[in-house]
């Protein structure tokens, strides 16, 4: 048996004995995802116990080094690891900023105090992070952010206003782009600062969405102390970071394009909701719309295949988050929208425990936001364009 | 196994690039074609491709061939997409080869397979009777007679139908229109007494041809494979046919975007490149993103192919309809970028439009492949 094959058996034998049956199931999309954090409250005791396992093996984070808490699976095993989750339907233990997003771009550029300090609490679902990026006036336009960061020799003073700010009301901590050189051309002159939300001056405020829920806040930042041993990387070389961390963001929203509903791909979903007649569903127009959303759905996942296996294979032209995030958001819009006609009336209701809280329409309109965050649509077709089209 | 060429096939990608380049570029089609050329293509250009081991690519060693599979043979198909390339490779390397393997007795096998790998004969498919793909709606008929049997009925849309020295036919031999059952295959030359070809020039001014079976007696070893029980071949071959012709779009896609996009840094109007227009930036971000997904559902047909696998049919229709709708949309973009100059008959980017409509229509169009796709889902 090779190692793969044994640790294809090994890892099969600990979830069967230690996920939770009730987190063999998916999540409805709202609050049973588990955040973690300094003041969660677990939604279950199963989904408390799914974490901590997971979390000492270091599987909430199985590609970290094992020197910070992580799983240390190399590219292998962690594929091993996804199949063997995706079998039994396991959930996320863990969906975490600090994972997708801060704790990659700590390990590339941070010192190594801070991946000692930060890296094993994401890792243990300790500490929840929120993101401080966009500002009123500097949305698409990052670079054009304006909250200042004063030096006063050990520590930055920091004053502005972020917006967009991801659970910014129950997040731990915050990285964020402050301007530390107000003289310096628009990239230049950026730091990538971190700090605790419990900080004097610190103030979110949950704006109120379409969809009904608050997922985002308005941060104010009124005489904010940051030491600058949290600042990542150097003073004023942020810019570098922030758009690593910024492709992260971009490979993880564009991934949800593919995604399937409560377990059942649209297809089933239809056929469930339309009824089959003579092999077929029963609204022509509606199935060729779910056929064709599936082909480019396939289509879709199959591209994300091809990239992994090019940047494996190092042939990898590595600029292809723009277009997968592009792509996959669209598509995800496409498949609510679709969703919607299927369920007609019922697709409207609002709240009513048969309709989950209203949990289609509000996603719906959550998934508008998607071709938003990160970098707009229009954005990221600007950057195909330009860096690597060549288009000026 | 990951979703990127081996050494062997990229050098095979590179090789076939150089050659399709030197002798049958866009300009050797504008030849052809005023020239009035009956095949469509120039006299010595198969023999240099069956020489280079094209036509042996897909055949097995046992009868001769190189047996380098899909994912090799898929690059250079794309490649001929580029060039707008027209040979018997389709039609005979990909279809017949395609068709004999699957159905073929060993003596057939042998027999064909071994002349088509060393380029001494040519075949073509005859599936469809009307306008539209519909393989299971075949009438044409076929009745046993004198230990042989007899063929009547009309094929239209035969590629090489008019050139090729082998006819692969699907006629019936029980049931009726509509049954999948009851579909035999025969091999039957094309000069054999009562069959009588009409080649059709189409826009992509290739070999076409409608045929005609008029009381055709064929020898009981014409048949392929078992009597009425050929549609599971036909179909394994209308598979490969569609992945082959999605692999050529691809090519279609890349070449039209590719000059396209050159066409967009050099002209200028209204005192500026056109390129630095947004308008025209996103349209071709989206256009460049869409044939990415394209060069992924090619890959992964080729290769569940190669493999073997149970979904193959499914990533043959998936193919084939994203590559018809990005065709539609590269073609169509590629011309209204290149404004006035690009509806001209002197320019080139207006011949790939002309054979990607045919390219989509062979073997069912995006609405064909998007219906089967739901059908082979279950829904």
């Amino acid at each position: 048996m090779s190692n793969l094959q044994l640790f294809r058996q090994e890892t099969r034998d600990w979830l069967e004995q230690n996920c939770p049956l009730s987190m063999r199931q998916p999540t409805s999309g709202g609050d049973d995802a588990c955040w973690g954090g300094r003041n969660y409250t677990f939604a279950s005791e199963d989904q408390k116990l799914w974490m901590e396992r997971m979390a000492a093996k270091g599987w909430t984070a199985p590609d970290w080094p094992t020197e910070y808490g992580g799983g240390g699976l190399d590219k292998g095993q962690r594929k091993v690891l996804k199949e063997e989750m995706a079998r039994i339907n396991a959930r996320s233990p863990l969906d975490s900023f600090g994972i997708w997003m801060i704790g990659p771009a700590l390990l590339k550029f941070g010192s190594e105090a801070l991946k000692q300090q930060h890296l094993p609490p994401i890792v243990r679902g300790e500490i929840r992070w929120c993101q401080g990026y966009s500002e009123p006036g500097a949305g698409s336009d990052l670079a054009g952010l304006q909250s200042k960061g004063e030096d006063m020799g050990d520590h930055f003073i920091a004053n502005g206003q972020k917006v967009w700010t991801s659970y910014g009301d129950k997040a731990d901590w915050m990285f964020c782009l402050l301007r530390t050189d107000t003289e310096a051309k628009k990239q230049m002159g950026i730091s990538l600062v971190l700090f605790d939300m419990e900080t004097p001056g610190v103030t979110p405020k949950p704006i109120k969405l379409i969809s009904g829920s608050s997922p985002f806040c308005e941060t104010f930042l009124d005489d904010v102390r940051v030491e600058k041993d949290q600042v990542v990387g150097d003073v004023n070389h942020g810019w570098t970071i922030a758009k690593y961390l910024l492709t992260h963001e971009r490979e993880m929203i564009g991934g949800m394009g593919s995604a399937v509903v409560g377990g059942e791909s649209l297809s089933q979903h239809a056929s469930q909701v339309l009824g089959l007649e003579q092999g077929r569903m029963n609204n022509p127009m509606l199935r060729a719309e779910v056929a064709s959303w599936e082909i480019d759905a396939a289509c879709f996942g199959f591209t994300a295949e091809r990239v992994t296996d090019e940047v494996k294979s190092g042939q990898g032209v590595g600029a292809t988050s723009a277009m997968l995030k592009y792509y996959g958001t669209e598509l995800n819009k496409r498949r609510f929208e679709t969703l919607l006609k299927i369920n007609g009336s019922d697709g409207m209701v609002w709240n009513g425990e048969a309709s989950n809280g209203g949990w289609l329409p509000r996603t719906w309109l959550r998934t508008k936001g998607n071709s938003i965050e990160g970098g707009t649509s229009e954005v990221q077709l600007n950057i195909i364009a330009k860096n690597i089209l060549g288009l000026g | 196994m990951a979703l990127v060429l081996n050494e062997e096939q990229q050098m095979l990608k590179e090789s076939a690039q150089g050659f399709l380049a030197e002798f049958a570029p866009v300009a050797e089609l504008r030849k052809q074609r005023d020239a009035g050329s009956e095949t469509g293509y120039g006299d010595k250009l198969w023999a240099q491709m069956a020489n280079m081991g094209w036509a042996a690519i897909l055949v097995p060693e046992a009868y001769g061939g190189l047996d380098f599979g899909h994912m090799g043979m898929g690059q250079i198909v794309e490649q001929s997409g580029r060039t707008l390339t027209a040979s018997p490779l389709f039609a005979t390397a990909v279809l017949g080869v395609t068709a004999i393997n699957l159905a073929g007795s060993e003596d057939q096998k042998a027999e064909l397979l071994g002349a088509i790998a060393a380029g001494e004969i040519t075949t073509a498919l005859a599936v469809d009777e009307k306008i539209h793909h519909a393989p299971t709606q075949i009438s044409m008929t076929a009745v046993k007679q004198n230990g042989g049997y007899v063929l009547n009925g009309a094929k239209r849309f035969v590629a090489d139908g008019s050139t090729a020295d082998k006819l692969i036919v699907a006629a019936r031999t029980a049931g009726e229109a509509g049954d999948a059952a009851g579909i035999s295959l025969f091999v039957v030359d094309r000069n054999a007494a009562g069959v009588e070809v009409e080649r059709t020039e189409m826009t992509d001014t290739r070999n076409y041809a409608n045929i005609n079976f008029h009381n055709v007696e064929v020898a009981e070893t014409a048949l392929l494979g078992e009597e009425g029980k050929g549609f599971k071949a036909l179909s394994g071959t209308l598979d490969a046919g569609n992945v082959y012709l999605a692999a050529e779009m691809l090519g279609i896609c890349q070449e039209s975007f590719e000059r396209t996009l050159q066409y967009l840094k050099e002209r200028k109007q209204f005192g500026v490149l056109i390129g630095s227009f947004q308008a025209l930036q996103h349209r071709a971000a989206d256009w460049w993103s869409q044939v990415e997904l394209c060069k992924s559902a090619v890959l992964k047909a080729l290769q569940a192919m190669d493999e073997g696998d149970v979904k193959a049919p499914v990533l043959a229709s998936v193919a084939k309809a994203k590559l018809c709708q990005v065709t539609e949309l590269s073609t169509n973009e590629a011309i209204q970028m290149h404004g006035g100059i690009g509806m001209t008959d002197e320019y080139e980017i207006g011949f790939f439009i002309k054979r990607a409509r045919p390219a989509q229509i062979m073997f069912g169009d995006n609405s064909y492949h998007t219906d089967r796709f739901a059908l082979l889902c279950g829904y």
